[in-house]
């Protein structure tokens, strides 16, 4: 282990943490303000993946086919609050637990139906790719800086809107107690509409990076919509701040995690064993870590109501 | 015999910025009819709660029968003779009145960990459970669902629950809310059956069941007992008048 | 329907399943022998999750967690060389049992939305822990080693197996309904029902919970044991979180609260699926749009429609 490697890992774990909080985000507020379980959230990360990729190839520009991508992701987050949610505002979390279930089938198969079940292969822009010298030794790959920084930019904006402006109040209000700001007259079928556009936006945003450094196939939005469960458990239903630290906690932890528990186990087990348990401890790191969170913060850490 | 069942010390309860109990504290005898009155946001529902162990004070302690409870969860308090009902009537709207009181039965009887008996046909939950209806006048209604049951069935079902176990503190939480004229008459002719053999804390805003029921009454503002003593004491009481009954007499 | 009219129609139903094989045989189409069997362990499974989700109001969404814990227990004594039947299948059904008591004793602190998402997440967990042993297959997952070896039962024979199967059915449903109608069983639905009310009474649902918890763990990793005999092939896809959303709808979709419900859910989903399979491979697309408006507006679920108000 050495320090290099160290920091290499600390940003990838940086890079993995403002994706699962570009995610988390969304997911948040939507169970905060709107009180609606949402497990398609994932189904928006892939649908950003596919359409960003889509209209790159269509139109021949990466930042023309992420611009694209995201405008058809709010597009269709939009209509999915019209045509399927606007019911599951008032139905209790079994329902919507079960609804959101079969959007998840529907989506994948849609999916699976235009692009096929294969993997699809999405390539970094030629301005974007290669590596940067940040120390002597340590070359980083240009791509993963320029989601960290988008990361942290919109997580910035994120910060201006919720603290600054009139909608950002109206979205902290919601959080913490729905029918006040129902009963104030303030128009929450449009509120809503906005909040879980936005969400999807922003979950359309963190698949259409993802799409050339992970996996873009049916069902991706599953594997770290499961991620992002943890994340908001952790940081705490209803709250921004929770999910941004939610998010920096599980990136950092998962990601040393599967870089430093093998060999680190190996320094105290054969070399077989670590092999054997190294991984498997890594992927149980981050609900091991949230069952812990729990035991000590049922709410979470930042807990957006009483 | 006749010595404090329940006592209560420096309870504290914040809310935020909001003081909901600031230093209760109240003694109630075994045997007595104790009411607490108050205005509307005076902390009777907090204080309520606080005493059944629905909720944890910040501060100060709650004794029952010399022991200190204050730690205690509520269906722990329940199974030491503290029982509640609640203002909104709170009671199993799927199963049929007797099924409710047999519930409430059941948690006093023996234990719940058994598997494979129908408790529907345990005697020693049915008799019991037939006897309670029967005292609150719903001996005939034994069998209809709980939800199909009028408004002043249904809180004399939450009075027969309340009842099961043979508690030796009851916490009723404003027993005749809703009700009509008759009903209330009713109601409050029954509860007076009970006098005397069970201590009774009453919380209520109908007058009439409080000077006809207490033996003695506190009067709750803004979360501090202004003041504690026979009904005629509080009748006559300048600061309760100005405070509360002040109030009244304004409408 | 009236109680004698409901416990006639239970009859039928179990004399239809019982007559499968020899129909199947005499038709010469061991598919649907296959087929119903396999419906016949989710019900089982379904049965489960219909204690606590049905009956406890308890939304874990991490319930085929079991079915993988039990399979794998099964899958690797088997891998192992242990085949001996009684042996298996008490460890799948403790090591179930095991496990739900853990992830029970720490989702039952929670609840709301944070219950489901940590039942699902624990699940989750299971499911990347059975990916990441290379030992067993890794996410290709492995074949069964050797059926689970009973003295006078032969699980090869796929009849026996069943008949094998149909028993135990019968007798998860049968204890099933004395557990839901027992005194553990009240507090678990009063719970669920008011949960202010039964506190208040004197019960603290938390320990009640955890037993019907670990139940329906156990049981559900029966079914594993069952599933893995039957499809020879152990694979973590059995703790799939889809998997678990498909035994949510196999409830939801029978009718909640009902012994039968499980049963015909599991019937109605898988049939459906299968049909849906043969018309096209895309038969997602409309299998899922199905489900969410069977949410919108069939809550009742086939229990409720055939046999009426049940209690």
């Amino acid at each position: 282990m050495n320090f290099v490697l160290v920091l290499e890992q600390t940003l990838n774990g940086l890079q993995l943490g403002v994706m699962l909080f570009l995610m988390a985000a969304g997911l948040t507020l939507v169970f905060g303000i709107m009180n609606l379980v949402n497990l398609a959230h994932g189904s928006f990360y892939m649908i950003g993946a596919y359409l960003a990729t889509y209209f790159t190839q269509a139109t021949g520009s990466y930042l023309l086919g992420a611009v694209l991508g995201l405008a058809g992701t709010l597009a269709v987050g939009i209509a999915v609050d019209f045509a399927a949610l606007r019911t599951l505002y008032e139905r209790e979390h079994l329902d919507q637990v079960l609804a959101t279930f079969g959007l998840i089938l529907f989506f994948n198969e849609l999916v699976a139906m235009l692009w096929g079940r294969a993997a699809l292969y999405t390539t970094i822009p030629e301005y974007l790719s290669g590596h940067v010298d940040l120390l002597p030794g340590l070359r980083y790959p240009l791509y993963r800086l320029v989601i960290i920084a988008v990361g942290l930019a919109v997580a910035g904006l994120l910060w201006l809107v919720v603290a600054r402006t009139r909608l950002g109040m109206l979205i902290r209000a919601g959080a913490s107690n729905r029918a006040m700001v129902s009963a104030l007259g303030i128009n929450i079928r449009l509120l809503y509409t906005v909040v879980f556009g936005f969400g999807a936006a922003l979950a359309g945003l963190a698949g259409l990076m993802a799409g050339p450094i992970y996996v873009v196939q049916p069902g991706m939005g599953e594997l770290i919509l499961i991620e992002v469960l943890v994340v908001i458990v952790i940081g705490g239903i209803g709250s921004i701040r929770g999910a941004l630290a939610g998010a920096l906690i599980v990136g950092m932890v998962d990601t040393f995690g599967r870089a430093f528990l093998k060999p680190a186990l190996a320094m105290v087990l054969s070399p077989a064993a670590a092999q054997a348990a190294g991984p498997a401890l890594a992927s149980m790191l981050i609900y091991l870590l949230m069952a812990a969170v729990l035991a000590l913060k049922p709410q979470g850490l930042f807990p957006a109501r009483l | 015999m006749n010595r404090n069942l329940l006592e209560v010390r420096g309870l504290r309860k914040s809310f935020g910025a909001l003081l909901a109990s600031d230093h209760v504290a109240l003694e109630v005898r075994e045997g007595e009819t104790h009411a607490i009155i108050g205005p509307n946001g005076a902390g009777k529902t907090t204080l309520i709660a606080q005493l059944a162990g629905e909720l944890r004070p910040d501060a100060g302690e709650v004794r029952f029968a010399g022991e200190d409870i204050t730690a205690l969860s509520a269906p722990a308090r329940a199974r030491r003779g503290l029982a509640r009902s609640f203002q909104i009537t709170s009671i199993y709207p799927d199963f049929s009145a007797l099924e409710n009181v047999m519930l409430a039965v059941q948690a006093h009887a023996g234990s719940s960990f058994r598997f494979f008996r129908a408790a529907r046909g345990e005697q020693a939950l049915r008799t019991p459970a037939r006897g309670l209806l029967e005292e609150v006048g719903l001996g005939a209604r034994a069998d209809m669902p709980a939800a199909s049951l009028a408004h002043g069935e249904q809180r004399a079902l939450e009075i027969a629950m309340t009842l099961a176990g043979r508690p030796r503190l009851l916490l009723l939480d404003e027993p005749v809310a809703g009700m009509g004229a008759e009903e209330t008459q009713r109601m409050i002719a029954f509860l007076a059956t009970l006098k005397g053999g069970k201590t009774i804390i009453l919380v209520e805003h109908d007058m009439d069941a409080v000077f006809s029921l207490a033996d003695r009454v506190s009067v709750l503002v803004y979360g501090r007992i202004i003041a504690s003593g026979s009904p005629a004491e509080i009748r006559a009481n300048a600061e309760v008048r100005r405070a509360y009954l002040g109030e009244e007499a304004a409408e | 329907m009236s109680p004698r009219h409901r416990v006639l129609a239970l009859a039928l139903g179990l004399l239809l399943l019982a007559a499968v094989p020899p129909v199947a045989s005499l038709f010469n189409q061991p598919f649907y022998l296959d087929l119903v069997r396999r419906i016949m362990i989710f019900a089982i499974a379904a049965a489960s999750l219909n204690l606590i989700l049905g009956y406890g109001g308890m939304i874990s969404f991490g319930h085929a967690a079991y079915l993988g814990v039990g399979g794998y227990a099964v899958g690797v004594l088997a891998h192992y060389g242990v085949v001996d039947g009684v042996l298996q299948w008490s460890l799948a059904v403790c090591a179930s049992a095991l496990v739900a008591l853990v992830i029970g004793a720490v989702s039952l602190r929670t609840s709301g939305v944070y219950f489901i998402m940590i039942t699902l997440a624990f699940t989750q967990m299971l499911y990347y822990l059975g990916i990441s042993i290379e030992e067993f297959g890794g996410d290709d997952g492995m074949r069964l080693a050797g059926r689970s070896r009973f003295p006078g039962i032969d699980l090869g024979d796929s009849d026996v197996f069943y008949y094998l199967v149909l028993a135990i059915l019968v007798l998860v449903l049968f204890f099933g309904h004395r557990l839901v109608n027992s005194r553990f069983g009240m507090v678990i639905r009063a719970a669920r029902s008011n949960e202010a009310r039964t506190r208040a009474i004197g019960f603290s649902p938390y320990p009640y919970r955890l037993a019907a918890f670990v139940i329906a763990g156990a049981v559900c990793g029966l079914a594993g044991a069952l599933l893995v005999n039957h499809t020879a092939y152990l694979t973590p896809e059995f703790m799939n979180w889809t998997r678990s959303g498909e035994l949510m709808f196999m409830v939801i979709l029978g009718g909640m609260g009902s012994v039968a419900g499980p049963v015909l859910g599991a019937f109605a989903l898988l049939v459906l699926e299968d049909l849906l399979s043969g018309w096209t491979q895309h038969w997602q697309i409309i299998l899922g749009p199905l489900l969410v408006l069977s949410v919108l507006f069939f809550r009742r679920g086939l229990a409720g429609v055939i046999f009426g108000r049940h209690e």
